[in-house]
């Protein structure tokens, strides 16, 4: 199976099976589009736009990358080595079920998960560190992301954490990764320190413009939270180093425009960046609809322009959805995996009770079980188990399916209320910005070669 | 070639039967908690 696409008005096919790309002619994308190599259909479907010179030519390069098993590649999808077991290997800890903030798009239901507001307690969160080194048997890397609500008003008990998670990963011969999603209204000097020394991943939220931040990311008091924000995260990115964070930003039908907020974000110094889609009910003012997705489309090609010139130009960063690696990838078994929600890699609530992820925390039908009783409803973890690529009617002949994933089991549950029906808004965004990526990585690979290209 | 020019060699195949060491990054941890991607996680192995 091929993908053939255009991209600001460059034509490229990208081989399902194989992960190979090649940059096309509009005459080969035609051709491809009939879905047929039959020389003879090929000439009288075309016969208007093209010669049958040309026809035939474009057509037996086609034939000799098939040939050669670079194009058109074929394996049997049904042997590739499942993921079977459930080793938990991460872990979303909700340290702190309350916010200073009240952003309307937030899952987290402005932080609480629709429950009552509360930090979880240091007993609890060893609990949780101690529940991951048993249940990970086999694994050496462990995740452990701490998340709220805001994590930071919780900061002590994640330092006393980290100490903790230090100290255990020697016995059992492990190693922590420690993360932190943080909205950075709170981040003392100390607190950065920390971070620098102790923390693989720091997520900052942050939404790019002003305006736009401000508009959807305000304090209990109704404030905009921007000005505090930019001023903390930009002094932590300063100390960060070569240290991996990453500046999140939010994005919503207020702001289809979103390619000025990564240039804000630029601006203000920041070279890890990842804007993504709001998910929200669809009847809000500010939700992504279907009748957006062209204007989104012509966004991420914009974006991708300026990623592309930016990086040309010594102004390198880094867009979360454009890094593609089609070399050294991952591998079938971790595409077939998916984010590995609800069998290795859990949420777990600040009283203790663990979720399939963040994003089922209190939703007491996905309640797997607590830190004390263990996981009780390994039913449900199986389902989560085996809910991949191969067995979801929509991904299975996707073209994206190797690349995506499956996409959001949370998303698919909130808008169709099945794990296994993926929700269509967030497949048309997720293909687009692949074959986005995937331009970008193909324009970059030629100037490479050529540097006049 | 006049009309096709090759990007990048299929690479996939190569980990049909291989059963993954289960040892990369969970996606949703590196940075979009919302947005499930895999095909831009990194190979623990490489």
């Amino acid at each position: 199976m091929v993908h053939s696409f255009c991209v600001n008005d460059r034509y490229f096919v990208y081989d399902v099976l194989g992960a190979s790309l090649f940059e096309i002619d509009e005459l080969t994308n035609d051709i491809i589009k009939q879905d047929t190599t039959e020389e003879n259909d090929l000439i009288s479907a075309l016969a208007e736009k093209y010669s049958t010179e040309e026809i035939k030519e474009s057509l037996s390069e086609l034939l000799e990358l098939k040939s050669e098993g670079l194009l058109f590649c074929e394996f049997d999808e049904g042997s590739i080595k499942k993921p079977h077991d459930m080793t938990v290997k991460s872990l979303c800890l909700h340290v702190a079920h309350d916010c200073n903030l009240r952003c309307a798009y937030c899952f987290a239901e402005t932080g609480d998960f629709g429950g009552q507001r509360g930090l979880m307690d240091l007993e609890t969160g060893k609990k949780a560190i101690d529940f991951l080194l048993k249940q990970s048997v086999g694994r050496k890397n462990l995740e452990v992301d701490f998340f709220g609500g805001e994590p930071f008003m919780n900061f002590d008990v994640v330092k006393e954490l980290v100490n903790y998670g230090r100290e255990r990963e020697k016995e059992y011969g492990k190693e922590f990764r420690f993360t932190v999603t943080t909205n950075a209204m709170i981040m003392k000097q100390e607190d950065i320190d920390f971070m620098n020394k102790e923390m693989y991943n720091v997520v900052v939220s942050i939404d790019g413009r002003k305006e736009v931040h401000d508009r959807l990311r305000k304090d209990a008091g109704g404030k905009g939270s921007y000005d505090t924000v930019l001023k903390n995260s930009k002094k932590f990115v300063e100390q960060r180093g070569e240290g991996q964070y990453y500046a999140r930003g939010t994005f919503s039908a207020y702001n289809l425009d979103f390619s000025e907020d990564v240039l804000s974000l630029i601006d203000n110094g920041f070279e890890q960046i990842s804007i993504e889609p709001a998910v929200v009910d669809e009847k809000l003012s500010y939700a992504i609809k279907e009748e957006h997705l062209p204007a989104i489309g012509k966004e991420y090609e914009k974006l991708a322009n300026i990623y592309l010139e930016k990086r040309k130009n010594g102004q390198w960063f880094n867009f979360f959805h454009f890094m593609i690696d089609l070399e050294d990838g991952p591998c079938l078994y971790k595409r077939l995996s998916g984010c590995g929600a609800g069998c290795e890699y859990l949420a777990v609530s600040p009283e203790g009770d663990i979720y399939p992820c963040h994003q089922f925390v209190g939703n007491k039908d996905y309640l797997l079980g607590t830190l004390d009783e263990g996981l009780k409803r390994k039913d449900i973890m199986e389902q989560f188990a085996c809910n991949n690529v191969l067995s979801k009617d929509e991904c299975k002949n996707c073209w994206a399916r190797y690349l995506c994933s499956g996409g959001c089991s949370a998303s698919a549950y909130k808008f169709n209320g099945s794990i296994s029906k993926p929700y269509k808004i967030s497949c048309e965004l997720e293909k687009k910005r692949l074959e986005c990526a995937l331009y970008a990585r193909a324009v970059e690979s030629q100037d490479a070669i050529d540097p006049a290209i | 070639m006049k009309h096709i020019k090759v990007i990048n060699k299929p690479s996939l195949i190569k980990s049909v039967q291989y059963g993954g060491c289960g040892e990369c990054q969970t996606s949703c941890q590196s940075a979009c908690k919302t947005s499930c991607t895999v095909g831009n996680q990194k190979c623990e192995k490489k």
